[in-house]
């Protein structure tokens, strides 16, 4: 029997895990890797409430997520091809042409 | 009180016509503008004289009630007007004389700029002047008041691209202005204490009080401060500097407003207030010296100056305090008396000046003029009417006016006598001078420099040529109510009486009946050997032996410059008060007030916007990833206030 | 120590591991097997809470189709190493700790919150008749919207990452 909170926990690790590679890193394939760890570890919380509240709409939620990170994924990585061929570069801080 | 007279129409008509010509007559011939402008002042005049052939004594005052105006609590005023035998004088002077300058206009403004604007303007004026004198309340009265200052401001500056005329525009607007700040506190007592400003009302309220014999009550201060309003108006010591100035505009503006009606506006409202007067003597006694002062001040600058025009505007001046005199004295059926007979020939004066600068090319210096009665003989009988009018010859109409006055100044004290007399020489003195210097002699218009003249008129002819007839009938017209205005003289005095007295006026007609007939009669063979001895010292002067005026004037050396000068008042006065207050102004309101806290503020509220933006701007790097960070900090700030929200 | 508890220990740790090791690694394929393992030990952690559906669903379409996508990239635009550029230091020296930190307090938060009961091994039988009944009847809108979807991102993404000829070519078309 594992209580309810330690998944909840390593949710949360997960999740903050995500993000500071939002933040720290400088390749944008891993910035976006980053965050699909945060919606992996969001995931997991979900799923161990749907089992805590013993009620299945939190497994069909997570089913949604990841047909949303799965779009998602498909067209940031569109995206990323696209200015890849413009910047010639995918270190992120090099993206800067709005920058005053 | 009988019958309805629809007192109310006569002012209207010339407002109907400064209207029309006013918004359409840009696009009007000017036939069409002479007409539409005849047409109001001559229905106004036609409305006069009706109710001239409906007025009678016994049925006098009549009311006309239009609509009402202010309700408000206990104070109210209306739109009322009022006819007694004063106020049916002033309104047949002034829409007679209103009517002949009309039409003496038509031929002197023939060839100007702007026509149907001046006939607008002089239609305005009518309007506003009717209603000062029709009016049954102070207010309404106010509202002629301040509107034949506004005609007389845009009839000054009518040339108002000329500086010169823009200015004495603005200076007579504002002097009058400030004679206009004592008139308002005058009425503001009134509402204060009597709670109404009716005529009707006031007079029976004041009635009722006592006379002041000490110290300044309320009444002294009501007639002190009236007397303000007067003197700017009427150009009395101390605010009769815009009138000289007031010499720019068009001559028979001068004639109409500087000389016949807007400057007597003054005298009538003293007149009308007369029930307050009589209840204090000391505001009485400060009419009277201001009076006697100011026609004695400005007889002697008038002796000096060269510009007929000016000579003819201290003259008004001069005749203005003869007027103000009498009231002080009680005398107000005398003044009126005068300012009748002034309408006349003071307006005939200056048409008739206004036909000899036309007549010479736009020169108004006399000592270019001479030897003219050659050559306009109309102008110069007509003005030889004039000139024998003012200086007091008899049968003429000024004799009997100025007479009056004189002896009814004896009964107040024989100090005003003296100075009136010494005035009446002087003005006998500088009429004849400047009859002499412009119509005998030999003419110098040759010599003339060519320069800039206040009156436009130049014609580019070599010699002078007489007016048109449409502006000589008017001269004719003047020059015999000049001739026989005089021997009306004591049945106005009896017409008016119902007016005057009531009581206490009568006491001090009075003190007239004291002295006897024969001093009457002496008085009245002095100030006829006054008159003739200034005509006799003119002829010396400037017919004999025209060296000495030099001669004199160089004898008399500082004091003859201080005359010809204005004994430098307009130089005082801008040093006392105008540069203070340019200066106050610019410094205080100009640069501190508008420059530094409102522009500044409006400034500084743009400049703090701008270094807010600035600030915020930072979070726009360009950088994706601080715009990461702040995502992130944003998403925290969420997260924990919902934990925060959840926990509570 | 029974073992569901140490199943949860053994693969919550390798969890952690590689999201650890995500962040450490400087060249973008190592961050995504890193990845890859982190999935595949969510989807045990998924059927020790009884969601079957769910954890092959993990393992199929998360690490094996996303993350597939993501390596097809990496090597399509021969990314390299993480230069060391200027960018932000901040992040660095205030982020992690800063992170660290307030995990920490929530986990010890967490853990001391007793009372949130316990979750027994494979307690809710998420199988793929009861899912796919839920699907298809209370949840039909969101299905068929995320159908929707999934066409836009399709589309999106094949204009965005075509060819500029073929852009081009089409834009000549009209």
């Amino acid at each position: 029997m594992v209580p309810l909170s330690y998944y909840l926990v390593l949710s949360g690790i997960l999740f903050a895990c995500g993000i500071l590679g939002f933040l720290i890193k400088r390749n944008i394939i891993t910035i976006f890797m980053s965050i699909e760890l945060m919606l992996n570890g969001v995931n997991l919380s979900f799923v161990a409430f749907a089992a805590h509240w013993q009620h299945l709409s939190g497994q069909i939620f997570v089913f949604f997520v990841m047909v949303v990170a799965a779009a998602e994924a498909a067209v940031g990585l569109a995206i990323i091809i696209a200015v890849y061929r413009t910047r010639e570069t995918l270190n992120v801080d090099q993206v800067n042409l709005l920058k005053l | 009180m009988t019958e309805n007279l629809h007192l109310w129409v006569i002012p209207i008509l010339p407002l109907i016509g400064a209207a029309i010509n006013g918004l359409f007559g840009r696009r009007f011939s000017r036939q069409r503008v002479v007409t539409i402008a005849l047409a109001a002042s001559g229905a106004a005049f036609a409305m006069a004289l009706w109710i001239a052939t409906q007025f009678s004594s016994a049925s006098a005052p009549y009311v006309t009630y239009l609509a009402p105006w202010i309700r408000a609590g206990n104070f109210q005023v209306d739109f009322s007007f009022y006819l007694d035998q004063l106020s049916f004088v002033m309104l047949l002077v002034v829409t007679g004389v209103g009517l002949l300058i009309h039409i003496y206009s038509i031929g002197y403004m023939w060839e100007e700029g702007g026509f149907y604007r001046f006939f607008s303007y002089l239609n305005l004026f009518m309007f506003f002047m009717l209603t000062l004198v029709l009016a049954k309340n102070y207010l309404l009265m106010f509202i002629g008041w301040e509107g034949v200052g506004l005609a007389s401001y845009l009839l000054i500056g009518f040339w108002f691209t000329k500086d010169s005329a823009a200015s004495a525009g603005k200076k007579a607007f504002i002097t009058n202005r400030i004679g206009d700040f004592g008139f308002l506190i005058a009425l503001f007592l009134l509402i204060k204490h009597f709670g109404s400003l009716d005529y009707t009302q006031v007079f029976e309220a004041v009635s009722k009080l006592p006379v002041e014999v000490n110290g300044i009550g309320l009444l002294t201060s009501i007639g002190l401060l009236l007397m303000v309003g007067a003197a700017g108006k009427s150009a009395q010591i101390p605010l009769y500097v815009w009138l000289p100035d007031a010499m720019e505009g068009p001559t028979p503006v001068s004639a109409l407003i500087h000389a016949a009606t807007m400057v007597t506006a003054g005298v009538y409202m003293v007149a009308r207030s007369h029930v307050v007067f009589d209840r204090a003597p000391s505001a009485l006694t400060v009419v009277a010296i201001i009076g006697t002062l100011t026609a004695l001040f400005a007889a002697t600058i008038g002796i000096a100056q060269t510009d007929i025009k000016k000579v003819l505007a201290y003259s008004t001046i001069s005749q203005l305090g003869y007027m103000f005199m009498a009231c002080g004295v009680a005398a107000y059926s005398a003044g009126i008396f005068h300012l009748m007979t002034h309408a006349f020939f003071k307006g005939l004066l200056f048409l008739a000046a206004a036909s000899v600068i036309h007549a010479v090319g736009g020169n108004q210096d006399m000592r270019y003029m001479g030897g003219l009665r050659k050559y306009i003989p109309w102008t110069f009988w007509t003005m030889t009417a004039g000139t024998f009018a003012i200086a007091g010859i008899p049968p003429l109409a000024g004799f009997f006016s100025k007479d009056e006055i004189l002896w009814k100044a004896y009964g107040g004290s024989w100090v005003y006598w003296l100075i009136g007399l010494i005035t009446a020489f002087l003005t006998s003195f500088y009429m004849f001078r400047l009859w002499f210097m412009t119509f005998f002699g030999e003419f110098k218009g040759n010599q003339a420099p060519s320069h800039e003249h206040d009156d436009s008129h130049g014609h580019g002819h070599g010699a002078p040529h007489e007016s048109p007839m449409v502006m000589v009938i008017p001269l004719a017209i003047l020059a015999f109510l000049s001739l026989t205005g005089g021997w009306i003289g004591g049945r106005l005095e009896h017409f008016l009486s119902p007016v005057f007295n009531d009581g206490l006026a009568e006491a001090s007609e009075k003190i007239g009946e004291t002295a006897s007939k024969g001093t009457e009669h002496l008085l009245m063979g002095i100030s006829i050997a006054v008159a003739l001895l200034g005509w006799y010292i003119a002829f010396l002067l400037y017919r004999q032996r025209p060296e000495l005026p030099a001669r004199i004037a160089a004898g008399l050396g500082g004091m003859y410059k201080a005359v010809v000068n204005k004994y430098y008042i307009d130089e005082l006065y801008a040093a006392l008060f105008i540069k203070p207050l340019v200066d106050g102004s610019t410094a205080i309101l100009w640069h501190t007030v508008d420059q530094g806290v409102i522009d500044n503020s409006v400034n500084d509220a743009a400049d703090s916007t701008r270094h807010a933006s600035d600030a915020v701007r930072h979070m726009q790097s360009g950088n994706v990833r601080s715009y990461a960070g702040w995502v992130a900090a944003g998403a925290a700030a969420v997260i924990a206030y919902m934990i925060w929200m959840g926990v509570r | 120590m029974d073992l569901h508890l140490a199943l949860f220990l053994i693969f919550g740790a390798v969890c952690v591991a590689g999201a650890i090791n995500l962040l450490v690694q400087r060249h973008p394929i190592n961050s995504a097997l890193s990845l890859i393992t982190v999935m595949a030990s969510l989807a045990v952690e998924y059927l020790l809470l009884g969601a079957e559906f769910v954890a092959a669903v993990q393992v199929i379409i998360y690490a094996g189709a996303i993350m597939v996508l993501f390596v097809f990239v990496i090597m399509l635009l021969n990314a390299g190493e993480e230069a060391r550029t200027g960018g932000s230091r901040i992040a660095l020296v205030i982020g992690v700790p800063g992170m660290i930190v307030g995990s920490t307090i929530v986990a010890w938060v967490l853990l001391k919150r007793s009372g949130t009961g316990d979750v027994a091994i494979g307690s809710l039988p998420g199988d793929p008749k009861t899912i796919g009944w839920l699907l298809f009847h209370d949840f039909l809108l969101p299905f068929e919207v995320t159908s929707v979807l999934i066409l836009i991102a399709i589309m999106g993404a094949v204009v965005l990452a075509s060819r500029p000829e073929l852009s081009s070519h089409l834009e000549k078309e009209r």
